[in-house]
């Protein structure tokens, strides 16, 4: 069994190994313990700097950064772009260089370019945490999936997550969530399924090793596991779905949908949500869904990763 | 007064001649005199190259070079770029309009010229642009531009996308037998793209531009050239699809022509890989299958000209998140040996790949350059087609450093290049 990852840094899950998959979501579990505690602070990073540089605007992930090396007691920085020099022109290159003369031990990025996090990797000698790119990973995203999986499977008495099904449905092209899961999945065994509107389905994704169905129906059909996707309105205009009532009524998650699914299936969103657009609220807010749980375990996941890659000495 | 030089024993190649021999070249006042056999002279000037072992070849002709200037002069000037291209090898360059201010009047090509024989070092033929501004709203003064000394029009970098406009432009060029040289791309189809469309962008969450922007405006300007009877040169070509459209146009008497670049017959969208910017151009890098209909096309001779797209641009602008940064790379200090790579590895013969480099190009643009005829401009590039290197970006003349060969080891070096009776000798690297 290893105890640590190879990289200073976490770019994307097409780079970890299994081994490296089944550490993180083994640290998470302990990591879990630590937030339910009255006093939710151990001393594991103190001394250590984490800076978030947000070029793109986030709730959820940004605060679940922020929180996680809280908890562990590093002193967090947020810079979101609206008030830094970016907005006087500065370079990407410029920005990482100035966060590395102030010393950090890790930054963890967020950016509209894919790409970005492996360009800042390069110049910084810091841990570089992908917080997603563009259309490229959000591998933070995909690990705390598996970690909800792994959760709930675990209570249910099951041992590994090999042969699981899971489809994702939604704007795959547009997905950086969509392509982490994927990677991460076909290392742990598990059988993907993607589904959307032909329009946004990226070319030749089933190189990447997964099944395609247009058809909602069948992409849910003996699925375990349901990752639904948000659908930006902005689409639309580009010619990508004719409208939101179509999109809905063809790819949007409702009872009735679900009836094909599994008695048992898993609900998952990545948010943030448009209710009654992708998912039906009484189907987001239902027995099934692990929404809430997703965003509880993506604080254990994220302390996990920023553990591994800054602690110790 | 100008020298008289004798080149000696060298393997003279010359496609228009259809000659492929070791001879003797007698140059004088710029001009060549005689070729032959063991040619001898009494004069008392004469100048002497041994061309053993090398090869004599016509001066190379670059037509699709961006010099820059004026306007982006931090990116290349008409002196570091025609420095560049004499050092690739090249005698001759067409320098593309899309400069600040566009090369859409009369002045600013008077400027590229004067500029040129001022500070240029290798023979510099501007080309105009179709419509004012590349603006694609209306067209140029393509008379006064004519007249000025362009020997084409293109809005490179852009397509005319209102196709009745691309009609009148292509039926106006015509009156003056000036060549259309059109970049096909269809921008609605592309808007967005970084990279070719496949499996590689799909991985990388890049944009893709697919095949079809490239082809549907290729079949589009084959059909406006049979509408208006006008000669089209299709720029960059970097598909199959494209490859075909032209190939099955010529069979039908179509006045078409293209151009392919080194990095379309070397490289595939697999370069981009690690967000590259390097590897990223427009058309952009395509697939495997891409590159063989290429080398399909360039040895079946449905592609006339290997020209490079010589895209400097400042090393910081490159250094950027993929998304941002521009399109091109460099291409005329590297072009000679990627193209020799061609004849290494017998796709085309020595003959076919100095004539997409040198008559090829000129017969196109009407330039009178490009054979080693008697009476002939004496532009002469001697190559050591045997030496190997290793391409350095650290030496290149041009400003623009961005290439994706840096590091790759190849064999062809220039040792020698002749202009206007002018000679300029380059040293091993």
């Amino acid at each position: 069994m290893i105890n640590k990852l190879k990289s200073k840094d976490l770019i994307g899950t097409k780079d970890l190994s299994l081994e490296e998959i089944l550490l993180i979501l083994d640290t998470a579990e302990s990591m879990k313990e630590i937030s339910s505690r009255d006093i939710k602070k151990v001393p594991a990073l103190r001394g250590k700097t984490i800076i978030n540089l947000f070029y793109e605007s986030s709730t959820r992930t940004r605060t679940s950064f922020e929180i996680a090396g809280k908890r562990l007691s590093a002193d967090v920085v947020n810079i979101s772009v609206s008030t830094s020099s970016v907005v006087k022109g500065e370079t990407l290159k410029d920005t990482a260089k100035n966060l590395e003369a102030m010393n950090p031990d890790a930054v963890v990025i967020r950016h509209s370019s894919s790409g970005a996090p492996d360009f800042i990797s390069k110049i910084l000698r810091c841990s570089v945490i992908n917080a997603g790119d563009g259309a490229h990973e959000h591998p933070t995203q995909a690990l705390l999936d598996l970690f909800t999986i792994r959760e709930k499977l675990v209570l249910r008495g099951a041992k590994e997550l090999k042969g699981l099904k899971v489809s994702i449905i939604g704007d795959i092209t547009h997905s950086r969530v969509a392509r982490s899961n994927i990677y991460a999945m076909n290392k742990m065994g598990m059988d993907v399924t993607v589904s959307g509107p032909s329009t946004l389905i990226p070319v030749d994704i089933e190189k990447m090793g997964v099944k395609v169905f247009t058809d909602v129906k069948k992409a849910i059909e003996g699925a375990d596991v349901i990752i639904m996707l948000r659908i930006q309105l902005e689409r639309q205009e580009k010619g990508l779905f004719p409208s939101i009532r179509e999109y809905s009524r063809l790819f949007g998650l409702n009872t009735e949908k679900l009836k094909n699914a599994k008695e048992d299936v898993i609900i998952m969103h990545p948010g943030p949500m448009n209710r009654g657009v992708e998912i039906s609220a009484d189907v987001a807010d239902g027995q099934y869904s692990l929404i809430l749980d997703q965003v509880t375990n993506g604080v254990a996941v994220r302390m996990a990763i920023l553990h591994l890659l800054t602690g110790g000495t | 007064m100008k020298e008289i030089i004798l080149i000696k024993n060298g393997r003279v190649i010359d496609p228009a001649n259809k000659i492929d021999t070791v001879l003797d070249i007698l140059i004088d006042n710029g001009k060549i005199i005689e070729t032959g056999k063991k040619l001898s002279t009494q004069h008392s000037a004469l100048v002497i190259i041994d061309a053993s072992d090398k090869i004599v070849v016509p001066g190379l002709i670059d037509m699709h070079v961006h010099l820059r200037e004026p306007g982006y002069e931090y990116k290349e000037t008409i002196k570091t770029g025609t420095e560049a291209a004499l050092a690739g090898g090249f005698t001759s360059i067409a320098c593309m309009p899309n400069t600040k201010p566009v090369n859409d009047n009369q002045s600013v090509t008077d400027f590229i010229l004067d500029k040129a024989r001022k500070e240029g070092v290798v023979n510099v033929y501007p080309v105009g642009a179709i419509t004012k501004g590349l603006k694609g709203e209306e067209l140029s003064e393509i008379g006064e531009l004519k007249s000025a000394g362009v020997v084409a029009i293109t809005d490179d970098g852009k397509p005319v996308m209102n196709s009745e406009l691309m009609r009148r432009g292509m039926e106006y060029a015509s009156m003056f037998d000036l060549p259309v040289i059109s970049h096909c791309e269809d921008l609605h189809l592309s808007e967005g793209g970084v990279m070719n469309e496949g499996f590689v962008s799909t991985e990388l969450g890049l944009k893709g531009i697919p095949n079809a922007a490239e082809d549907v405006m290729t079949a589009r300007d084959i059909a406006l050239s049979e509408l208006t009877g006008a000669r089209l040169h299709i720029a960059h070509v970097s598909t199959r699809g494209a490859v075909n459209l032209i190939r099955e146009a010529k069979s039908r008497g179509v006045k078409v022509t293209c151009e392919t670049a080194p990095h379309y017959f070397t490289l595939t969208e697999k370069t981009v890989d690690d967000y590259n910017t390097n590897a990223k151009m427009n058309p952009p890098l395509r697939s495997e299958d891409d590159l063989k209909a290429i080398i399909e096309g360039l040895k079946d001779g449905t592609i006339d000209v290997i020209a490079t797209d010589h895209a400097p641009h400042e090393a910081s602008e490159k250094d950027v998140e993929f998304d941002k940064a521009p399109f091109g790379i460099v291409g005329l200090e590297t072009s000679l040996p990627l193209t020799l790579k061609l004849v290494e590895d017998g796709i085309i013969s020595l003959t076919e790949a100095i004539a997409k480099l040198t008559v090829n190009p000129s017969r196109i643009l009407n330039l009178n350059k490009g054979t080693l005829s008697v009476d002939a401009d004496a532009d002469i590039s001697i190559i050591n087609p045997d030496k190997e290197w290793q391409i350095d970006i650290t030496r290149f003349k041009s400003k623009g450093k961005n290439s994706p060969f840096h590091g790759l080891k190849v064999k062809g070096l220039v040792n020698t290049v002749i202009i206007n009776g002018n000679t300029f000798n380059f040293e091993a690297h």
